[in-house]
């Protein structure tokens, strides 16, 4: 039951994050952030998140009944 | 020197091959999936170096001296989300039935999911005719490349060759193996290169702050996204990346995973991969628009280079004009050996070529295959006037059609065969129509709504794979239980 919560959540977090993505509130600003255009920082940033969040769907989210070990074949 | 370099780094890109093919067991399934043995970091580097290329150096950097800093939103940081995704939900499910029945291709999945011969033999056309595309922007990005790099001493079509020529003698002679091998040495080589020339041509500029100062004195607009990517275009951006989960080459290298928990890496590095190739080409297209103004249509192609051969020494920009090709060569690889296996298993071997010919004809068979279309997009790049960038998102955009297919193979018991026939015939058809209305250089949106014809094709692919599925009769239950089998969760 734990687990099928916490996978629900990981999986509206990925909703949330792709919303972010659609960053209206930088598109006309042009300050700089760490030397960068402060919307290309964001978007370095949201790679991050990103892959913080693959880390918990693969730890917390992995596909069920997908564990198996290769070699088989034809 | 220049030259040297590059003819040098070649070279041991096809020692790299050679030293594989001794390697290589007498098998099949060594040749076309390396026996399945592939573990975490050659299946990340394989991964990731087969999905970048020319796109994502030269034609990034050619798009954002036009386009600004916005580009990398359009294409990097959704890909760090979609991408990884798709390997998460569509590749490890497709490793896993893989493996359960043997696949090697897609149409081999397809045409018995779907218990169709027609279905498997349309879907090696379309998939063939979009591989197409994307091999063309590989050659351009070869030409290009060592074109200015030698100040076009060497023309475009000499570099297109070359790499043509290299490619096909280590994919030959390595297979698969030989192709995961050379792609890790190459993905290594353009992280590397590429991260070395951003350095070194920013301090060349005076460090980031001043070279972000003469940009905004050049082309302030280059850095914000408003202006140059609207709100609709950079929405429907996002289902672009949705191609990785039909591409060929991809599904090949899924295929490779010694286990499912091989994956794992793959899935979570991908996101910091792609940060650090697209950025460094965003920021220098947008550095290159202050150095080199006034490059018109596909001559932004080449600003990536042109800054290289300004800023850096000779023999770094030798080796960062190798690192352009090694992005190059580490895609188009796997697509070639792509395409020679699903045409040795689709068509020579399917349709019974096999009884009427030895082994040895079918490889040739196979090879001959590959030559043919590598030589069409040897001579297409002769003479497109597209840039990269466009061209990659017309290929892309074709592939993320069809992901609708392996979503409803996967996950959907009702997707039914003539669904799924409907999804790929108006996935072709639309492709065609506004490929062939779309005007190079001019705005790509529907109507000059700022919305992706990739938008287009995907609603109207789900809806044909959708609405006729529901009409027609559903698949049998013995084929359900062959491809759902009992207890395995969707």
């Amino acid at each position: 039951m734990r687990g099928r919560r916490l996978r629900g959540a990981l999986y509206a977090a990925t909703a949330v994050l792709f919303a972010l993505h659609q960053d209206v509130w930088l598109a006309k600003d042009s300050r700089l952030v760490a030397g960068l255009p402060v919307g290309l920082a964001y978007h370095v940033g949201y790679c991050v998140a990103a892959a913080v969040l693959m880390a918990l769907l693969v730890r917390f989210a992995w596909p069920r009944g997908v564990d198996g070990e290769g070699g088989g074949g034809r | 020197m220049t030259l040297a370099i590059i003819g040098l780094y070649l070279a041991l890109v096809l020692s790299i091959g050679g030293l594989s093919s001794r390697l290589l067991r007498a098998t099949g399934e060594d040749y076309f999936l390396a026996t399945r043995t592939i573990g975490p970091f050659i299946l990340l580097m394989s991964l990731f170096g087969t999905h970048m290329t020319a796109f994502s150096l030269l034609g990034a950097s050619g798009e954002a001296y036009n386009r600004g800093v916005g580009v990398f939103a359009l294409m990097a940081s959704s890909s760090a989300l979609v991408v990884p995704l798709v390997f998460l939900l569509v590749g490890v499910r497709l490793w896993e039935v893989g493996r359960r029945h043997g696949y090697l291709t897609q149409a081999q999945y397809f045409r018995e999911r779907f218990e169709s011969d027609g279905l498997g033999l349309a879907l090696f056309a379309v998939l063939t005719a979009l591989v197409v595309p994307y091999l063309l922007i590989g050659v351009m990005g070869g030409g290009i490349a060592l074109s200015q790099i030698t100040a076009g001493q060497v023309p475009e079509w000499v570099g297109g060759l070359a790499i043509c020529t290299v490619v096909l003698i280590y994919v030959t002679s390595g297979g698969l193996r030989g192709t995961a091998w050379a792609n890790t040495f190459q993905t290594l080589v353009f992280m590397i290169l590429g991260a070395a020339a951003f350095f070194v041509i920013v301090a060349d500029l005076g460090g980031l702050a001043a070279a972000m100062a003469q940009v905004r004195e050049a082309a302030p607009q280059l850095l914000v996204r408003a202006g140059q990517v609207t709100e609709a275009k950079l929405l429907s951006y996002t289902l672009i990346p949705l191609s990785v989960g039909m591409f060929p080459h991809i599904f090949m290298h899924w295929l490779t995973a010694r286990s499912a928990s091989a994956f794992r890496l793959p899935i979570v590095a991908y996101p910091l991969c792609v940060a650090a190739v697209w950025l460094p080409s965003v920021l220098l297209g947008v550095m290159g628009r202050a150095q080199i103004p006034g490059l018109q249509g596909p001559a932004a192609n080449g600003v990536l280079v042109q800054m290289i051969q300004m800023h850096a020494p000779e023999v770094l920009a030798g080796l960062l004009a190798a690192g352009v090709f090694a992005a190059v060569m580490s895609s188009l690889d796997s697509q070639t050996l792509s395409l020679g296996t699903m045409f040795t298993q689709d068509i020579v071997r399917h349709y019974g070529f096999r009884d009427r010919m030895g082994e040895a004809a079918q490889v040739r068979a196979g090879r001959l295959f590959v030559v043919g279309i590598l030589a069409l997009a040897f001579i297409l790049s002769l003479v497109t006037q597209r840039s990269i960038f466009r061209l990659g998102v017309w290929s892309f955009s074709g592939f993320a059609a069809l992901f609708p297919l392996v979503v409803a193979a996967l996950y959907w018991r009702r997707a039914t065969r003539a669904g799924v026939l409907a999804s790929l015939l108006t996935s072709a058809v639309l492709w065609i129509v506004l490929f062939a209305r779309s005007a190079p250089g001019a705005d790509e949106s529907l109507a000059g709504t700022g919305i992706m014809p990739v938008a287009a094709l995907v609603a109207a692919s789900t809806a044909a794979l959708v609405g006729v599925s529901l009409v027609t009769r559903p698949p049998r239950p013995e084929t359900l239980a062959r491809f759902f089998p009992a207890g395995a969760a969707r």
